[in-house]
């Protein structure tokens, strides 16, 4: 705590504390174990102030205040525990409960849900008045968002994480009053919107009314399937995230827990995204130095983060050429699982389910891209995100911290810690730079750590000096801060050569897809573990890995080759707005 | 799967002018939105802002479709779906309705005449009935709305019929 900082006196329910100046209510009760109940606060969005969940009592105002919004001041007294406060928050949950659709069984945030975990801890039952909820269907028209308007609590958190996060505000309040219901302009479907399937929303949402599309039963066909090899990858960020739902810190590394959880689910073989991601390395890397020799397009931009693709593609169609056309980690491994790894476990492509375990959305979304396949079959079959794993390792009953540890399965299990820290945001650029200096130099690159694209910061940037030119690089996480640079590139006047973009707060590791109650502290826990497995890890960077050196021997040639572009590149396509106007 | 219908050129050059000049009258200014979407609202013969409009708007202001979209619905005054030739509104205020004899003929007398109820709008498309927040009318009760204009007094049966003759 900064000491010149001013300091403020007061007492909660008779807890006499001291605070700094500006405090709000609801932090000064939580450094004291008081908890006070809150629907539309979020600890990382702007107060919004619409639930009124967090009335309490200060002696002297006649009316109840805002715990989220209200500062303290010298000497207020606060009361979070009143009968007029229990009463009121008592009222405020019955009347939401009225307005909403009350199938907690088969809801999928059942025991994960903020106003039924109020509801319980209010002892709340049923409720005392008579239900005025709106039959609405479920809006589930593309693979990633599902919204369900009857669960709404018109909180508005979806709207903020959407506006504020990502600067693209898909979502808005429409109507007025008892009228008023959180919808897209003119009620569109997600996809016909600017939305770019990010989830963001669905992770922010306190209850069941944006959740992401629900694919763990296809999993559980497919693994009950005899007729069928199922094979699941895992990408580098899902294993900081996983632990938080088992009641571990977040960050904690359960890799190996991981592997043994999907071995005892049932898949034939647990292969790793890193491995995917070593691969996206060799190729992005080399098409970088083949665009920086060959005078291609530049600034060069990092294409795995599957909604800064559709971003692109939605937002910015003049700029298309300046992605990478290497797929991402997930599409590279599914390519390369139902073609050299189909060879060599003598199966046909057919045979084999291939499942990613991500910690996003959109990657449903990039899974069902038509593009993404070959000969009538997709390279990924079903995307699951982290938290649809978390519901199928509970589903068999296993607690992640107690299980012993495994290693995934080769050849496509193998990965270095530059694999690793594509789940961070800066990680890619990294990742590419300790491949492309080797490349260049010729030299080996003793000090594997760029410090400068670390960080929690919206741009980094730096400059990397090769011989012969210096490279500039710059790299942005959640799409906001994307359009600042986007803006430049498309008038021409971006300085940077290389840029990498996740359309998530901190890279993968706060996906859309991840454990509800993901909050930026969080975030910064996660980036810490990846960063601490690729530090101990014997082979960091992604030339060096074995496995990927015996795939190019044995089946790709080398970077770029025909066969290269042929199964691990892609193009990407201007989406159409609704309406075209000069 | 992402691709939305592109419709080609959905106003017309003259429209688009029209438009356009409402948009300068406003110096192009997003916060002025509400101005500028009655007057775009009343380019258009059944009172509402439709679809492609509203992109329009967003487009020209720099503005996310949302904005606009959450303008048009939430004020009454606004509409995003085709509304009558005459949308007539009816204020919901107590003050207006504190002269209960005159209010209640007001409504029942133009829901007779019409034959239709609040919500709904006429087999011609040419009136609506709706219902509306306070427009500070209270001392000339009872009233209507049509189209910004308040017709006041309408404290009988004939007056009530007299004004809807009028409105052609």
């Amino acid at each position: 705590m900064n000491e010149s900082q001013e300091m403020v006196k007061l007492t909660i329910n008779n807890i006499p504390i001291e605070v700094p100046k500006g405090t709000k209510i609801m932090q000064a009760a939580q450094t004291i174990g008081i908890d006070i109940p809150h629907l539309c606060y979020h600890e990382d969005q702007r107060i919004k102030a619409h639930c009124r969940l967090c009335s309490v009592e200060v002696t002297g105002k006649k009316r109840l205040l805002a715990a989220c919004s209200t500062e303290v001041w010298e000497g207020m007294d606060v009361h979070t525990d009143t009968q007029i406060v229990r009463d009121t928050q008592v009222s405020i949950l019955q009347l939401m409960l009225a307005n909403h659709h009350k199938d907690c069984l088969s809801c999928p945030r059942n025991q994960n849900c903020d106003l039924q975990r109020l509801c319980s801890r209010f002892n709340i039952l049923e409720s005392h008045l008579p239900s005025v909820v709106k039959e609405e269907p479920r809006i589930e028209t593309n693979p990633s968002i599902v919204r369900d308007p009857s669960k709404c609590i018109r909180c508005g958190r979806c709207i903020r994480a959407c506006k504020d996060v990502q600067g693209i505000a898909a979502l808005t309040y429409a109507g007025r009053s008892s009228d008023i219901v959180v919808t897209t302009a003119f009620n569109k479907p997600m996809e016909a919107t600017d939305c770019i399937l990010c989830g963001q929303c669905s992770l922010v949402c306190p209850t069941g009314a944006i959740v992401e599309k629900d694919d763990t039963q296809k999993v559980l066909d497919a693994l009950q399937d005899n007729t069928k090899h199922v094979i699941v990858q895992v990408a580098p960020s899902v294993r900081v995230a996983l632990g938080d739902a088992f009641g571990l810190e977040p960050g904690a590394i359960v890799t190996g827990q991981m592997v043994t959880a999907l071995k005892l689910l049932g898949f034939d073989k647990v292969f790793d995204t890193n491995f995917g991601a070593d691969l996206t390395i060799m190729e992005e890397g080399h098409e970088f130095l083949h665009r920086l020799n060959n005078d291609g397009v530049l600034p060069m931009m990092t294409s795995c983060s599957p909604g800064w693709v559709n971003y692109m593609e939605k937002h910015f169609p003049s700029c298309i050429d300046h992605l990478s056309s290497a797929k991402s980690p997930m599409s590279m491994f599914g390519a390369i699982a139902k073609t050299y790894y189909a060879q060599q476990a003598g199966l046909k492509p057919q045979e084999i389910v291939t499942v990613s375990i991500m910690p996003c959305t959109a990657k449903k979304f990039e899974a069902a891209r038509p593009e993404m396949g070959r000969d009538g079959y997709q390279d990924v079959d079903i995307v699951l995100t982290t938290r649809e794993l978390i519901k199928l390792i509970k589903y068999v009953g296993l607690s992640i911290g107690k299980l012993p540890e495994n290693d995934f399965d080769s050849p496509l299990g193998l990965a270095s810690g530059a694999g690793a820290i594509f789940g961070a945001t800066g990680g890619v650029m990294e990742a590419a730079l300790r491949t492309v200096y080797e490349k260049v130099t010729g030299k080996t690159l003793e000090k594997v750590e760029f410090m400068d694209v670390r960080g929690f910061d919206g741009i980094k940037e730096a400059t990397i000096h090769l011989p012969g030119r210096d490279v500039r690089i710059a790299v942005a996480h959640t799409l906001k801060n994307a359009r600042k640079i986007m803006e430049q590139v498309k008038k021409g006047t971006s300085p940077y050569d290389f840029i990498e973009i996740m359309a998530c707060p901190g890279g993968c590791i706060g996906g859309g897809g991840q454990p509800i109650g993901t909050t930026n502290a969080i975030r910064k826990q996660r980036i810490a573990a990846l960063y601490e497995i690729d530090r101990t890890l014997p082979i960091r960077k992604s030339h060096e890995n074995p496995d990927i050196q015996t795939l190019y021997q044995d089946f790709l040639g080398e970077p770029l080759s025909e066969r290269a572009h042929e199964l691990l590149h892609t193009h990407y396509h201007k989406v159409d707005k609704p309406y075209q106007f000069d | 799967m992402l691709t939305a219908q592109t419709k080609e050129y959905p106003l017309s050059a003259e429209l688009q002018a029209k438009i356009d000049l409402v948009l300068e009258s406003h110096d192009n200014d997003p916060t002025q939105i509400v101005g500028i979407l009655l007057e775009v609202q009343d380019l258009n013969e059944r009172h509402y802002v439709p679809e492609p409009t509203a992109y329009y708007l967003a487009d020209r202001l720099g503005i996310p479709v949302t904005n606009v979209f959450d303008c048009l619905s939430f004020y009454s005054e606004l509409s995003a779906t085709p509304r009558a030739k005459y949308p007539i509104q009816v204020c919901s205020s107590p003050a207006c309705r504190v002269n209960r004899i005159d209010t209640e003929r007001l409504l029942n007398t133009l829901q007779n005449l019409l034959d239709i109820k609040i919500g709904e709008i006429t087999y011609d498309g040419r009136f609506t009935l709706e219902r509306t927040t306070c427009y500070g009318a209270c001392d000339r009760a009872p009233s209507v709305r049509i189209n910004g204009h308040v017709y006041d007094h309408l404290d009988s049966i004939e007056k009530i019929e007299a004004l809807l003759r009028s409105l052609k």
